[in-house]
């Protein structure tokens, strides 16, 4: 198992804790991870990626230029990853923030309304856990149980009221898949 | 113990803390500015101290006094701030005083950018400041060989009363990876008798100094620093071979690129291409052995490198024209992709066989 | 007959005769600092630093731990040294072209900080080891090898009251101008670096003495003249004062 991922949005949509939520479920499951974010001079309201390569082997490049998996959650990390992901592969759209359909025709391309989903869960914030669930869904790379306990690690002791609609948003996406 | 997610510049801070360093002094630079809150966090939790600098000029001075005094003592920069600091290094040199040292690169000349790169590798291995001096030079390729070398840095740094430099670029200090941390027991180390301290009825004033005004006296000096440079060169080589048994091509590069070449020879292996790597894990002193054995079987050799072309220059030295050397580079903060140095495998062996 | 000591050696400094030329106060200096420690009884405690300029070899004349820093980073080394050692005495020997050009802004910092170390600043209006060039703190007219004509100050800037300046700093805890030229004011100079030191073992913050001297082979004068000097044309310039003195250390 070789999988190379990039996740890319705007900062705040929590693109960097969905990438950490990947790693921490990796480590969870014995598998070899690295997580790298893009970094800028920026510190708010910018852009933010950050690529995730999973492995059963020790990881060599932690540069990922032709990735497995996208995942986009607005338009201009769409417009900047959309030819990058390697043929047979997977794009997963937010289509909440992106106004155009994909040309490409030799991957798989989900597309959610998940920013507008999110909201209906009472959350905007949890649009990328919809995405995240329908990525595992779709990939398998991964159980659900490792990203739902990762998330206790990540959310910390004082915000474990969140987990239960982090969860939920979880398995929505997931169930999208699953009838998509 | 278990396997923690951490970001690099909090490992390289969190094993220095697990090292016994107690003493930090830091100056905000992207992309190392995770190191420094986290000793601003960590050390004072442990009995430490952090202080933040009024620049990077003042941070290496302090940890000039500090180490003066025995203490375990480190600083942390990125490349511009690491120009900063040679004037401290070259003193810290000059006295014998160890410390740790970690340069984060990024692009350069000048202001360059922040993004990764290994252009520093002429100011980090031919010492960077003034005089005859090199100070030993960690390049660690993974967040989990960052915590197992920061021991070994401060205990080299010890052992040989000398500045010692951790050289990563802003990859490895951004990025995540699983790492564990080991309970290693420190090497018996030698006294520091040489230590100001206040005299308290140990025999009389010390004196920390790099300065010697008799001609004779400073040649002394630095010949006795010359033999030391050549111990270090005999005990603390580090390096490691990659596929390189049947390889006809070697490729060598360091940090976070030899990752990324790795992953390209796995690409090229599997196209049939015999090649495979060195990596240095001391720039300085810099490993000979791998090339002497290679260098007369192997058609050629590639250095792959974050700059317009640095460490080539010593991959020619150790194969001292026993074979051809060519070089591949990105810089001023492009990282190259492990496809494209593929690519340039491909070109050097000839291309593909069917 | 019996003989009477009238005047014996601190043990505050080694047997090593000083390299400064006749005239310079910097010995006069030396030995009121090492005194100083001596009465404390803190040598055994002390880790001064060195700076560069004409007191370079400060380590060789003071008895006790000495350290020898970069030129003008002595007040960041003697924070380094201080961080790890809170219970030990730490000071500073600089002089001018050192602290007011090249180290002012480790002296500013260490001040604000109220770094608990204690700079002796040699004030003599010029640069002496490297030849007699001018100094932040060369007086408007006074001639010297880089201000041939003298200082003028459309070009060349004015002098720098380095004391003035560091006791606006809240880090500050005690900043007094003294002078070398005279008994009298030795005496008083003696009393301003005891008062520093003690401060500083109290732990009560940053403490600095700056102590105007003499140059008489970079001002080409005679030693005589030059204590003259000092009372005539530097004084007026920087007058003799506290500038700091924080009401818990009074």
């Amino acid at each position: 198992m070789y999988q190379e991922i990039i996740i890319s949005g705007l900062g705040g949509q929590g693109v960097l804790s969905m990438g950490q939520l990947l790693a921490y479920a990796s480590i969870q499951e014995e598998k070899h991870v690295s997580w790298l974010p893009s970094y800028g001079a920026e510190q708010r309201g910018g852009s933010a990626t950050c690529a995730i390569v999973i492995s059963d082997e020790p990881v060599g490049s932690m540069i990922v230029s032709k990735p497995n998996s996208a995942i986009v959650l607005d338009n201009n990390a769409f417009d900047r990853l959309e030819s990058k992901v390697a043929s047979n592969g997977l794009l997963i759209l937010n289509t909440s923030l992106i106004n155009r359909k994909s040309t490409r025709t030799d991957i798989d391309v989900i597309e959610i309304d998940a920013t507008k989903l999110a909201s209906e869960l009472g959350n905007q914030k949890i649009a990328n856990m919809i995405l995240l669930g329908a990525y595992i869904q779709k990939t398998n790379i991964l159980k659900f149980d490792s990203i739902t306990e990762s998330l206790k690690k990540v959310l910390g002791p004082n915000k474990q009221n969140l987990l239960e609609i982090n969860e939920k948003a979880l398995q929505l996406g997931s169930d999208i898949v699953k009838i998509y | 113990m278990a396997k923690l997610l951490m970001k690099g510049n909090e490992v390289i801070a969190e094993a220095a803390v697990k090292a016994g360093c107690r003493y930090f002094f830091g100056y905000p630079i992207t992309p190392q500015n995770e190191l420094v809150t986290y000793m601003a966090k960590r050390l004072p939790e442990v009995g430490g101290v952090f202080l933040q600098a009024e620049s990077e000029i003042a941070a290496i001075n302090m940890v000039y006094g500090a180490a003066g005094t025995g203490a375990r003592v480190m600083t942390s920069t990125s490349s511009p701030g690491y120009s900063l600091k040679q004037e401290g290094i070259s003193y810290l040199s000059g006295a014998e005083l160890p410390a740790v040292i970690c340069n984060i690169s990024r692009g350069g000349p000048g202001l360059g950018n922040i993004q990764p790169a290994q252009s520093d590798y002429f100011q980090a291995t031919r010492g960077g400041g003034h005089g005859d001096y090199y100070l030993p030079v960690f390049a660690p390729a993974s967040l989990q060989e960052v915590a197992d070398l920061m021991g070994d840095a401060f205990d080299v740094a010890d052992k040989y009363r000398t500045p010692v430099l951790i050289l990563a670029d802003g990859v490895l200090g951004q990025m995540m990876e699983p790492v564990e941390f080991s309970d290693k027991v420190v090497e018996e180390l030698p006294k520091k008798d040489w230590a100001t301290t206040g005299t308290r009825g140990d025999g009389g004033p010390k004196i920390i100094t790099s300065l010697d005004l008799d001609i004779g006296g400073l040649e002394a000096h630095n010949s006795r620093l010359k033999d030391k440079f050549e111990n270090i060169t005999k005990n603390e080589i580090r390096y490691e071979e990659y596929e390189i048994e049947d390889a006809e091509y070697i490729l060598v590069a360091y940090g976070s690129v030899a990752r990324i070449a790795m992953s390209a020879i796995k690409l090229a292996r599997k196209a049939g291409i015999k090649v495979g790597l060195i990596r240095p894990i001391t720039l300085w002193p810099y490993p000979q052995e791998p090339f002497i054995k290679t260098r007369d079987k192997v058609k050629g050799y590639m250095s792959v490198e974050m700059s317009a072309g640095q460490m080539v220059e010593d991959v020619r030295l150790a194969v001292n024209g026993h074979a051809p050397v060519s070089f591949y580079g990105r810089n001023g903060g492009v990282i190259p992709t492990h496809e494209e140095i593929y690519e340039k495998i491909v070109q050097l062996s000839g291309g593909v066989k069917a | 007959m019996t003989m009477k000591p009238v005047f014996k050696k601190t043990k505050g400094l080694t047997e090593k005769a000083t390299h400064y030329c006749p005239g310079c106060t910097h010995g006069i200096i030396h030995r009121v600092v090492a005194e100083v420690l001596e009465e404390m009884d803190v040598l055994e405690d002390t880790i001064g630093v060195a700076s560069v300029g004409c007191s370079v070899m400060t380590y060789e004349y003071f008895n006790c731990d000495m350290t020898q820093s970069a030129h003008g980073r002595a007040p960041a080394v003697a924070t380094g040294i201080k961080r790890v050692l809170p219970d030990r005495i730490v000071f500073t020997y600089q002089g001018d072209g050192d602290l007011a050009a090249i180290g002012i802004s480790e002296a500013i910092h260490a001040a604000a900080r109220g770094e608990n170390i204690t700079i002796i600043f040699v004030n003599n209006a010029i640069y002496g080891m490297t030849g007699g060039q001018m100094a932040p703190t060369t007086l408007i007219g006074q001639k010297t090898i880089t201000s041939p004509e003298g200082r003028e100050s459309v070009s060349q800037g004015l002098p720098m009251r380095v004391s003035e300046m560091i006791a606006t700093l809240d880090g500050a805890a005690y900043i007094e101008r003294v002078s070398s030229h005279d008994v009298p004011h030795i005496a008083k100079m003696k009393k301003a670096i005891k008062k520093a030191f003690e401060i500083q073992k109290k732990g009560l913050g940053f403490t600095m003495i700056e102590v105007l001297s003499t140059c008489p082979t970079n001002w080409g004068i005679d030693a005589i003249e030059s204590l003259e000097w000092v009372k005539e044309n530097m004084i007026p310039v920087y007058p003799l004062k506290v500038f700091k003195n924080l009401e818990e250390v009074k």
